[in-house]
Formats: structure tokens, sequence, C-alpha cells
């Protein structure tokens, strides 16, 4: 099949949309979707950090020798997620404090390696910008579909507003850890009923 | 041989490269993140402190040295007049150090409060040294008092099963005592 850049981009919404196709990288996708914000300025990180790592890979992928490329990918990473930190806390502070330390976790989400590794190291820059953004964008639409469930039933919010009647009872069991595990694996289970093409 | 050259002078220009940029990010962010760790740290636990001010406190802050060492101070002005200062001061808690803001009326030598700024207690436990409950206790309060919890001797009331988080924190108020006594006459010079 002939590589598109219209199918390497939206591939990454349907046909591997992580982390429901690719079971990679639940660590944010369980620890920071308590709530919608915390869902979106993550999965936009992780978008950010594809995107750059996979163009900039990709773009240096002849010189990089063989036996030292996993630990080439892993400093170009790192310094998108540091830049990505940095800037966080300078300008939206609040979400990188409720972020904390998975900001920094985002070195080593799985996704963004296996991109790496299984794309941008074999594909022209611009096949691997448009699988990036894909992927990273995908991702942060699977995040706030998992934290809209999630706080609106555990929490009765969405993005912080009020959404559900005034004497719901908020589920709280949603936003604790297990009811992360919970929601993702239903959510795995339905999509799955579903054909990938 | 020539493979492991190329391996060392690959990585080493990936790491010069990303170094560099890493720099250049961190000096262009430094000010703005010093900027806002003050208002979103520093300052609800600041307004908090010293509540009557009709200043900006987090403006108005000085630098003071003590022993070689440089201090922010910031200071509450009421009508323009400097009535109370407040600097931060850390003690180790049970699993890091806390950090408490610690006000001080320079008239009559009272605490004005203390704000916990950050910490890395447990959750429930520790970390309720946080809460008004507790912080209340150094409301108020001459500094002549000894501040210690009531297990050893002290007056004020530990939170129950943090005794070394509270602890910590009394620790912190009886340090910026001593600090406030080195520097209350520089403060006031200023006037």
């Amino acid at each position: 099949m002939k590589k598109t850049i219209a199918h390497e981009f939206l591939k990454g919404f349907w046909e591997i949309l992580p982390p429901f196709r690719l079971v990679l990288g639940l660590c944010p996708v369980l620890a920071v979707t308590t709530a919608v914000e915390n869902g979106i300025g993550m999965g936009l990180s992780t978008t950010f950090v594809l995107f750059f790592s996979n163009v900039i890979i990709s773009s240096i992928k002849k010189i990089i020798p063989k036996k030292v490329r996993i630990a080439s990918y892993i400093i170009i990473i790192a310094t998108f997620v540091v830049i990505v930190e940095l800037v966080m806390k300078a300008y939206f502070f609040s979400i990188s404090k409720q972020l904390g330390l998975f900001i920094n976790l985002i070195v080593v989400n799985c996704i963004i390696l296996g991109r790496a590794e299984a794309f941008a190291s074999k594909n022209p820059i611009y096949l691997s910008a448009a699988d990036g953004l894909g992927i990273g964008l995908g991702f942060t639409l699977s995040l706030i579909l998992i934290s809209t469930i999630r706080e609106i039933l555990g929490k009765g919010t969405f993005l912080g507003m009020q959404v559900m009647w005034n004497s719901y009872e908020p589920f709280a069991f949603m936003v604790s850890a297990p009811g992360a595990f919970v929601c993702l694996g239903l959510i795995l289970a339905l999509i799955n009923l579903f054909p990938k093409k | 041989m020539r493979e492991y050259i190329r391996m060392v002078a690959v990585l080493t220009a990936i790491a010069a490269v990303c170094g560099l940029l890493l720099a250049a990010v961190k000096k262009g962010t430094e000010k703005r993140i010093e900027e806002q760790i003050l208002v979103n740290v520093q300052g609800p636990a600041l307004n908090n402190v010293l509540a009557s001010s009709t200043n900006d406190i987090i403006q108005d802050r000085e630098e003071i040295t003590v022993d070689q060492e440089i201090k922010i101070v910031f200071l509450g002005k009421k009508n323009g007049q400097i009535w109370a200062i407040a600097f931060e001061m850390t003690a180790m808690g049970y699993k890091g150090k806390i950090g408490v803001m610690v006000g001080f009326d320079l008239e009559k030598d009272r605490l004005t409060g203390i704000g916990i700024l950050t910490h890395q207690e447990t959750p429930g436990l520790g970390a309720r040294v946080s809460e008004p409950i507790f912080t209340n206790n150094f409301k108020d309060r001459v500094i002549s008092e000894i501040f210690k919890v009531k297990k050893d001797n002290g007056t004020i009331d530990a939170v129950s099963g943090a005794t070394i988080s509270s602890r910590a924190v009394c620790s912190a108020v009886e340090q910026s005592i001593v600090l406030y006594s080195a520097i209350k006459d520089q403060v006031v010079k200023k006037k």
C-alpha cells in the first residue's frame, strides 16, 4: 500500500488509536485523567513532544549509528519534554502543578519511543510529521474521552463546571485509581467490537 | 574503531545541541517561572499571614544579607508604613523539606501567623500540617514563647499521628524567630 500523508495522519484516530488500539502509554492515561483539564494538558504536551521528536529523529536518522539509536532518541525526547515542562510552568502554572511529575514522565511514554523506533527512523520527514501529529491528537482525544467520563461520573463536573443535577451524589470510585482501570477496560472492550478498518 | 569514534561523535553532538537548546529555553523562561511561583505559591500564604496589609506584598520584597546569606523578606505595609515582615524558613520533615512562611508584627514582636508553602508529607497525616487547624496554633503569639509540641513539653497541638511533621514546623518557626531578631533592626532602619 502506498503511504500518503492523509493516511499516516488519520490512522492515529482509529486504526492504531492510542491507547486503545496501541495499548501503550497507559501510565498517563490512568494517572492524570481525573479531570478534563488535565487530560487536555497531558494530551497536548505529548503531541508536542511526539511531533518534534518524530521530525528531528526522521531528519537525522541517517547519521545516527544503529547501536546508539535508542540513547540518541531518548536524549532528543527528553529535551522536548523539558522544554514543555519549562514553558508550562511559565505560562500555565496551575496545570503544571496539577500534572506535576507526569510531565517529566512523558520521557518514558512508550508511544513516543515506539513511534520513533517503528516509524520515524524508517520514513521520510513529512510522513513522520503527519504520523506524530495524528497519533498525538488521537491520544489527546482518547484522554479527553476517558477524563470526561471520569470527571462527570466522579465529580459531577465538566471542566470544573457543574453538569449533573444538584442532588447528584459523586461516584468517587471513578476518580480513584481502580476507576481508571475499569473505565479504560470498558472503552477498550467497546472499541474492539468494531473492526479496525 | 571508526565505528566507535562515529558513535561517540554523534552522541556528543546530539547531547551538545540539546544542552544548548535547553539552556536557551531555561534562560528565556526563568524570570517568568520565578514570578509565577511567587504569585501562586508564596502569594496565597503571604496574603494570609500579612492579611491586613494594603500594599502589593510580592512587589515589596527586599533582599537582606545575614551571615553572608541572602534572604528574601516580604514587607507588609499599612498606609505606607511597614508594619510586618514575612519570610520563608525550611525544616526537615518526615519525607523532605517543609517550607514555612512566617509573618512577624514589627511593633508588637508577635507572630502574625504561618503558612505552609511546600511539603512532601504523607497525605492525610503529615500533610495536614498545612491545614488552618494546625497553623492557627501560631497565630498572634508572642515571639518569646517556646514553640514546641505538647509531647516535648510545649504548647502546640500536634497533628495527631504526625508528630515529626508538626515538630518540623515548630523548628522552622523557632529558627525564623532567631533570624527575625537578627534582621529586625536592619528592616526598621530601612523604614
